[in-house]
């Protein structure tokens, strides 16, 4: 079985989060691999352990994100990808992404593809169905368990929290749900061998992309942090004016009723 | 000169702060209440490599280096200072002599198994009258046939309840000056006329295992003799050495987990109208501890490179091990001084980080003991 992950990196929001300059500030942020991506990760290693095959994972992005790609290698990846777009790309978004990884996958003769949900930065949702689609192949998003009999494949998906059970065949895409499964910590003699296993290292060129076939369809007008939440208000006096005071407020201050 | 951890060591420190923080921390209350040692905790640790990171594959290790083994050691200890020293001990006290002294087949038959994580290893040198002062060693080991008959009894031994394999030293002869002979031993644990009891009640890192060990006629074969048979004084003060990284190590760990818990009360404890943190008296105590406890890393990272390359380390290990244990402690100290009543209560944890700490300037050689090091390689 031939199975692709498509991994992020992106800054760990349990961190705080600063803006200088209309940009997230990345000095202070810590880089991780997106969650959703490591149960992705993690469903593809126990697929290829139980059907055998080789698990690669890519991702598209910097020199950086070498790190997060070694820790996947660590977990029990067999090979990695990086698509560097750092020279080739000022801005980009889900369009452009999606189209370098289905230009990428396009000959690979994937039988599975597995990408995370969402990502916790953008929170877009959008590569993977994106791919799917430019390759021509069935996915399905949210899944919270992957069953493979032969060709056919029996996938559990998380509907706002009702499951709904789809049947459908190989190649496919899925997008992982948390309570898919329980990621691994990478082990040390896997961090070791980690060192040991192909990263390889291409560029908008190695896939006969021009920077005109994947630019963004959207563009970034501002970004802000969420509001400061104000203080709460702390009613006093007699329990019947401070009930007409709260339904007062309610309706000329927040207006909600 | 480069100052950056490697990919494999940076993610060494990612993996073992996760596993520390979900893993580790949320039992080190427990552990400390009870005193239980936490053995599901050592079968975690065990299955992802962290008790084989110093050795290599083929002896069941995970083929890392000291350095990135003095990172776990920080991370788990920073979690809980119980979890950490029994963690220390197993890898640079129980698994390490075998490793460096051992034959083939005694790396095979002892160390793979404490490498790969299915047992942990104790290091049997303390007796009553007897530790860095190994001339007072009183435990005999008598050669009958092709038996070595072992007498003798050992206190304060880290893990040797939980140990599959304890390294015990012993007096083997006397050389030509009439001063006794010190041997290394390997002992499994399932050996008949072996006693071990934990009845010690300590003042910290209590869920880390604490034993005393009688030896009645315990008979193993000649073939377990550990490396040089007239060098073992030679032999467990090189181990101590490398021990000494480990429990600087640990010491960084705990007074980090100090300072934090130290940081972030200061910032939510108000009085006078402000947050304690805006006083002076108090950011120069955060200050003082952070510097020290970054020093005291530096030093632990050097004395680990310096034995990863191959060059001595005596001195270093013995630096970072006196100044990481001394300053931690005084960070400690601080945590709780910065908590005021409340960091004398449980409730906050930094009341055991003190505890725990106290035991970095006495176990593995006190701080005397660190400074006769020293010293001895000064003059």
């Amino acid at each position: 079985m031939n199975i692709f992950v498509l991994m992020k990196r992106t800054f760990d929001t349990e961190e705080k989060i600063s803006i200088s300059g209309g940009k997230i500030n990345e000095d202070g942020a810590e880089f991780i691999i997106n969650p959703y991506d490591e149960y992705a990760i993690e469903e593809a290693i126990q697929v290829r352990d139980a059907q055998g095959g080789e698990v690669t994972v890519i991702t598209v992005g910097s020199e950086e994100a070498e790190k997060q790609l070694r820790t996947a290698l660590a977990m029990g990846a067999d090979k990695a990808v990086l698509i560097n777009t750092e020279d080739d790309l000022e801005y980009s978004d889900q369009f452009t992404t999606a189209k370098i990884l289905a230009e990428y996958l396009k000959d690979k003769d994937a039988d599975l593809i597995i990408g995370g949900n969402v990502a916790i930065d953008g929170g877009s949702g959008q590569v993977g169905p994106r791919v799917a689609e430019l390759l021509n192949i069935p996915y399905v998003t949210t899944i919270t368990n992957l069953e493979i009999n032969g060709s056919t494949v029996t996938v559990v998906r998380d509907v706002e929290g009702d499951s709904e059970v789809i049947e459908t065949s190989l190649p496919l895409l899925v997008t992982a749900q948390q309570g898919l499964n329980e990621p691994r910590y990478p082990s040390l003699p896997g961090i070791m061998k980690a060192k040991k296993k192909p990263l390889d290292e291409l560029e908008l060129d190695d896939l006969d992309l021009e920077e005109d076939d994947v630019e963004a369809k959207t563009k970034t007008i501002e970004i802000y942090l969420p509001a400061q939440k104000q203080a709460g208000k702390v009613l006093e006096g007699e329990l019947a004016d401070q009930v007409k005071e709260l339904v007062s407020l309610l309706h000329n201050e927040a207006k909600v009723v | 000169m480069n100052f950056e951890l490697t990919k494999e060591q940076q993610m060494v420190k990612d993996m073992v702060k996760e596993f520390a923080e979900k893993e580790v921390a949320p039992k080190a209350v427990h552990v400390d209440k009870t005193g239980e040692f936490p053995v599901q905790t050592f079968e975690k640790m065990g299955q992802l490599g962290l008790l084989g990171i110093p050795f290599p594959e083929k002896y069941g290790g995970s083929g890392g280096d000291t350095i990135s083994y003095a990172i776990a050691v920080e991370e788990i200890g920073k979690a809980c200072g119980s979890t950490g020293l029994s963690y220390a001990a197993a890898v640079s006290l129980g698994a390490s002599p075998i490793y460096y002294f051992g034959t083939e087949e005694q790396k095979q038959h002892f160390l793979v198994p404490l490498a790969s994580g299915k047992g942990l290893g104790a290091f049997g040198l303390t007796e009553p009258n007897a530790g860095s002062d190994a001339g007072g060693t009183r435990t005999k080991a008598v050669l009958e046939g092709d038996e070595y008959v072992i007498n003798g009894e050992k206190c304060f031994i880290t893990n040797a309840e939980y140990a599959k394999t304890i390294t015990v030293t012993a007096v083997t002869g006397k050389d030509e000056r009439g001063k006794n002979i010190i041997s290394a031993i390997l002992v499994p644990t399932d050996t008949a006329g072996l006693t071990i009891n934990s009845n010690y009640e300590k003042l910290g890192v209590r869920g880390s295992n604490t034993s005393e060990i009688i030896l009645e006629n315990v008979r193993v074969p000649k073939e377990n003799l550990l490396g040089d048979p007239t060098g073992g004084f030679k032999q467990f003060l090189y181990t101590l050495d490398g021990g000494r990284i480990s429990i600087a190590a640990l010491s960084v760990g705990i007074a980090q987990a100090a300072l934090e818990k130290a940081i972030n009360y200061a910032k939510e404890r108000t009085q006078f109208g402000q947050p304690i943190a805006k006083f002076q008296a108090i950011q120069f105590k955060l200050a003082d501890m952070a510097m020290e406890i970054e020093l005291a890393r530096n030093m632990v990272y050097k004395a680990a490179w310096l034995k990863d390359n191959g060059k001595p380390f005596t001195k270093e290990s013995a630096y970072a091990k006196l100044f990481a244990s001394e300053a931690g402690f005084r960070a400690c100290n601080q945590a709780v001084q910065i908590h005021g009543g409340y960091g004398y209560m449980r409730e906050y944890e930094v009341e055991r980080y003190l505890r725990d700490i106290k035991l970095m300037e006495i176990g593995e050689g006190t701080s005397e003991i660190q400074r006769l090091v020293i010293a001895r390689q000064l003059v």
